[in-house]
């Protein structure tokens, strides 16, 4: 079996956004970079899939030279190797984004055969833009489903389950297929030190796609306006709990 | 002032909340212009629309479209857009919604702006979009004279115009091919108890909970309350509960009428999934943690003493 799973490095947000002067990026001075949430489990599960069928996985982002880093992490956690769509940190529209994947996978397949699986987030975690799977796959021509927290690939089909009212929802796709994948879907290991060590010489395929004009193009970001408040202080410690019950009393939730 | 289709998804014969909302962000784009609102085989759903500002209401019955199928949704929405001369496509950023819209833009290489909270014009069009989870907004603009919009959820105020709109039903047409993309089945839920989307009360607990069995306290107040319970990404990440528990920007995005949050931090990741809760009360043995400036109610002190004595002094007074 051959997987593909698609990644983005993303700043590693925690507390309270700032922004650059220009208002066009997270001011990431103090922040470090990770694998988006997703992506993070959508490696985890290429991973485990080519250990229990066999096979080849390989990871793939487009971004600046710098997400070489989240490529080595996803190989230090097992896939097999990389392919860099490398970029000048300016970013890129989900149309141009998965037109570029497009393309580096039907080069890849024609080197080495078909992706039965694509992986990718469900939705990118700074972005937020839920249409790079899809695209991918209406312009590869394949089966996609987003939204999945269960994978269970068999021979020519794959089954996945989606989170739903009342219960989970089942799809069976023919393979090759593209499925979005939810946080969830597995808790990922932690790459361990021999890991680390042999991705650094797994191989890179490093490519640098041309970025057509965006479609959807972001003009300026904004940090939403928090209204000055601070909470209302019931009190200290378990004294408190009297004022709490009458809180939950007039919220009409006791 | 475009022509104006929504996609109004719906449950058991009432529309989505957050459809009602991309029916509102529809009528903005029109300004003025028809607004086309589309459901899918739903008729009750159907009639009310007209009341929240559609001028004229499409119902898709098909027998294939009654299980869930993305590719075939997405087919029905661009041939009725194309019949009647829809130049904006709006419907509801809710997981389904944003999937089968993503389709449509994919189906005829249209640009799509997923999670907007506001839009103007055509060619450009102007919008104010979500971004991590709605912790960062963007203004941005999309190119294209036919162009693909989702409704951010809760952002856009329902219209509730009161008007009528005429109700037609059509037979799309479909092929396998829009079909091979369905759900073939359902199973159960493999935990029971209150749904965390849909619950009034939420108590959830973060990293200062330490460990699996620190829940205890946290499930006793819940269990007390009627509350679903909940949890922060760090612990999902530390294996203490089940990823369907977690509050966030990649787990549940909670709306209930009280969260309670206990030892949770309040990282941006945590917010953006709670931001639509109408009170937070916080509880935290810091009070300069970040949640301070997002709850409404707070409690300084240790969960461990604070959340028993809650618990306690709820059975004092329900027993008096």
């Amino acid at each position: 079996m051959k997987v593909l799973v698609a990644i983005k490095r993303v700043p590693a947000v925690a507390g309270r956004i700032t922004l650059t002067d220009d208002e066009r990026a997270i001011d990431v001075k103090y922040l470090g970079f990770a694998i988006g949430p997703h992506e993070e489990c959508a490696v985890e599960e290429a991973v485990r899939l080519i250990e229990a069928n066999g096979g080849e996985s390989v990871v793939l982002t487009l971004g600046a030279a710098e997400s070489l880093e989240q490529l080595r992490e996803a190989m230090s956690l097992g896939v097999s190797r990389a392919i860099h769509l490398v970029t000048d940190g300016e970013e890129w529209d989900p149309q141009g984004t998965a037109a570029a994947i497009v393309d580096a996978i039907r080069a890849d397949e024609a080197e080495s055969g078909p992706f039965d699986l694509c992986l990718f987030g469900n939705e990118a975690g700074d972005t937020g833009d839920y249409q790079v799977a899809v695209r991918v796959a209406a312009a590869l021509g394949r089966p996609c489903v987003t939204g999945i927290k269960a994978i269970a690939a068999s021979g020519s089909s794959v089954r996945c389950e989606q989170e739903a009212a009342g219960g989970r929802d089942v799809y069976e796709l023919p393979i090759p297929a593209v499925v979005g994948v939810l946080e969830g879907i597995n808790l990922p290991r932690y790459p361990s030190v021999p890991g680390r060590i042999r991705a650094k010489s797994k191989p890179v395929n490093a490519s640098e796609p041309a970025r057509p004009a965006a479609r959807l193009e972001m003009v300026k970001l904004v940090v939403p306006q928090q209204e000055a408040h601070s909470a209302e202080i019931l009190g200290n410690g378990a004294a408190a709990a009297p004022a709490v019950v009458e809180l939950l009393a007039s919220l009409g939730v006791l | 002032m475009p022509a104006v289709l929504v996609y109004v998804t719906t449950s058991d014969g009432a529309a989505d909340e957050v459809a009602l909302q991309a029916l509102a962000l529809g009528a903005q784009v029109a300004a003025g212009g028809p607004v086309h609102a589309l459901v899918i085989g739903d008729a009750v759903a159907a009639a009310s629309l007209g009341a929240y500002g559609a001028s004229q209401v499409h119902v898709a019955e098909h027998a294939s479209l009654a299980a869930f199928a993305p590719d075939a949704r997405a087919r029905v929405i661009a041939d009725c857009a194309a019949s009647v001369g829809a130049a904006v496509i709006v419907g509801p950023g809710t997981e389904g919604g944003n999937t089968v819209l993503a389709r449509v833009a994919a189906r005829a290489d249209l640009p799509f702006s997923a999670n907007c909270s506001s839009a103007s014009g055509l060619n450009p069009m102007s919008v104010t979009r979500s971004r991590w989870g709605g912790s960062l907004a963007e203004a941005a603009r999309l190119h294209g004279d036919r162009v693909v919009i989702s409704a951010a959820p809760h952002t856009v105020a329902i219209n509730q115009t009161g008007g009528s709109a005429a109700v037609s039903t059509f037979a799309p047409a479909l092929d396998d091919a829009d079909l091979v993309v369905r759900v073939v089945d359902k199973v159960a839920p493999a935990a029971s108890g209150i749904s965390l989307a849909e619950a009034k009360v939420v108590v959830s607990g973060g990293r200062g909970v330490g460990s699996e069995a620190g829940f205890a306290p946290v499930e006793d107040l819940a269990g007390l309350l009627g509350a679903a319970v909940g949890c922060s990404r760090a612990v999902t990440i530390a294996g203490w509960r089940s990823h369907t528990a977690q509050v966030g920007q990649t787990g549940t995005k909670i709306a209930p009428d009280l969260y309670i949050a206990a030892g949770i931090s309040g990282a941006t990741q945590h917010m953006a999934g709670c931001r639509g809760a109408k009170k937070i009360l916080a509880i935290n043995k810091d009070n300069e943690a970040p949640i301070m400036g997002d709850a409404d109610y707070a409690v300084i002190g240790d969960l461990f003493e604070v959340l028993p004595a809650i618990s306690a002094e709820i059975r004092r007074v329900r027993g008096a």
